[in-house]
């Protein structure tokens, strides 16, 4: 067997995504000239697929916080937070976050990947018990793989099945520790945080959630979902990322555990690789600060997600559960949704596309996410783009033609 | 600790109730594969799932959760992944079964 026979199945896949003439995996964005355009194939292009939540990558005092960054203290740490040193500016980044939270501890990552992996195959150990959401990020299932411990996976948002699996483990010795999401990456469904809490509670379990896409969206001062449900002290571990709401690229993790630091030198994801450089980190307090300064970029945020998810649920889409910054769009397979994706594209518009197997259910997506910074006119245009090609493939009901039909 | 027919099955029924037939297993495990069947070739014990089967890796887990659910018990991710056919699939679910 070749080395890459193994993969033979998801080569014909790939290959079957070309056929359409564009590569949604391998998009080039010319120039980016805005949080929500871009050049794209030569021509000015809609983006509603970068979790650019707030629209902070073009935040002129977070552009300039990275700059002075850069001019006083170089372009890179070339090293690890362990090996080599931290700065500063590692230090007092992880003070804020920490504060932000109201938490004792805070450890900031190189990325959110790292965050999750480091982090939850290091606290659940040889005799622990792991237990995590089937929809879970891939940051999470591949902690999964390194980790010494049991894990069990329990049904999406659903409470009772994980009361179910913390119930058969009786008596068993070993932690429990629950992993859970705020927003979910591809339908932008909620966790019903509050209820999973009430069962970790009952169960003596610990409760880790991922932030990482409803930081700065949820909660009154922009916490996340812990905060919205009101159950921030009840969460012992909350993990986020930098490269969504605020606009960089790093992950971090906050605890009151007395003994969290310990992970510093345990947790080989943060000890083994380069920290983050002073560009981002000083990128990042000043998106933290305009986060909390600017509430009205979430009141922002969430009139554009009505804007695009009434708009599209009016025209008949199928869309995922909820309100949230993500909009996930169902089509009913992988080549609908392929040719749906191209079809925007050339009318200047861009999504991301998910099928299987990235995406819970084998469901094929188009996955939006909302910007603060969008216009209303933006959004209202896009519906209108894509009822029109929703009528074109079938997708939706088309509505002159029935009703001309009907006169008949 | 694996009950391979009703006469043994009899005689535990006083001890534990919820003492659970083989057949029975095999039937739920059949059900929820039967989709995913190739041809007329129909599934048996020897059955390789993830090979002979078009049934894909997550469809797989999803799978388990459902028969972790009807049987009550919880199969680990590790354990899943050292499970390849029917038969070895059914005497997992049997033996956690029993242990409870």
């Amino acid at each position: 067997m070749g080395l890459f026979d193994r993969h033979a199945g998801l080569l014909e896949a790939y290959r079957d995504v070309r056929t359409t003439g564009y590569d949604p995996f391998q998009i080039r964005m010319e120039r980016v000239l805005s949080p929500t355009e871009a050049i794209i194939n030569g021509r000015k292009t809609l983006l509603v697929g970068t979790n650019n939540y707030f629209g902070l990558t073009f935040d002129p005092s977070c552009m300039e916080a990275a700059i002075e960054a850069i001019r006083a203290e170089g372009t890179g740490t070339t090293g690890s937070r362990i090996a080599n040193g931290s700065y500063n500016e590692h230090v007092a980044l992880e003070q804020e976050i920490a504060e932000f939270y109201g938490k004792k501890h805070c450890m900031v990552f190189t990325t959110g990947y790292q965050a999750n992996l480091g982090i939850i195959s290091t606290l659940a150990g040889e005799g622990d018990q792991l237990l995590i959401d089937a929809d879970s990020h891939a940051s999470i299932y591949d902690a999964c793989k390194m980790t010494q411990a049991e894990v069990v996976r329990f049904k999406h948002n659903d409470p009772s099945s994980l009361e179910a699996r913390l119930r058969r483990l009786g008596d068993r010795p070993g932690n429990r520790v629950v992993v859970l999401e705020g927003i979910y990456s591809m339908l932008g469904d909620t966790a019903p945080l509050r209820e999973f809490v009430d069962v970790c509670k009952k169960y003596n379990a610990y409760v880790l959630i991922d932030e990482a896409h409803s930081l700065g969206a949820l909660g009154e001062t922009g916490r996340g979902l812990c905060e919205s449900t009101g159950v921030i002290d009840d969460c012992h571990f909350i993990v986020g990322t930098f490269s969504k709401t605020l606009g960089a690229i790093g992950g971090y993790c906050v605890s009151d555990d007395p003994d969290f630091d310990i992970l510093r030198v345990t947790v080989r994801s943060y000890m083994f690789t380069a920290s983050l450089p002073p560009s981002i980190v000083a990128s990042v307090r000043q998106a933290l600060k305009v986060v909390k300064a600017k509430p009205e970029l979430r009141k922002q945020l969430w009139d554009n997600v009505a804007t695009l998810y009434d708009g599209l649920a009016a025209q008949g889409f199928k869309l995922g559960p909820e309100h949230g910054p993500v909009v996930g769009v169902h089509l009913p397979d992988r080549m609908v949704a392929i040719g749906f994706w191209r079809a925007m594209l050339d009318a200047g518009i861009y999504v991301n596309v998910a099928v299987p197997p990235a995406t819970p259910n084998g469901v094929s997506l188009l996955r939006c996410s909302v910007c603060a910074v969008h216009t209303p006119e933006q959004l209202q245009h896009m519906v209108e783009v894509m009822t029109g090609i929703g009528r074109q493939l079938g997708v939706i009901d088309d509505r002159t033609r029935r009703v001309v039909g009907g006169a008949r | 600790m694996i009950v391979e027919n009703d006469g043994i099955a009899d005689t535990l029924e006083l001890r534990r109730e919820s003492t659970l037939a083989r057949g029975d297993v095999m039937g739920e495990i059949c059900h929820h594969l039967a989709p995913f069947q190739v041809g007329e070739k129909p599934i048996s014990g020897d059955t390789v799932i993830a090979k002979d089967l078009t049934i894909d890796s997550l469809a797989i887990m999803d799978m388990v959760m459902e028969l972790e659910d009807r049987f009550d018990v919880s199969i680990p991710m590790n354990v899943v992944a050292e499970i390849h056919t029917v038969d070895q699939l059914a005497d997992t679910i049997l033996k956690l079964h029993a242990r409870r």
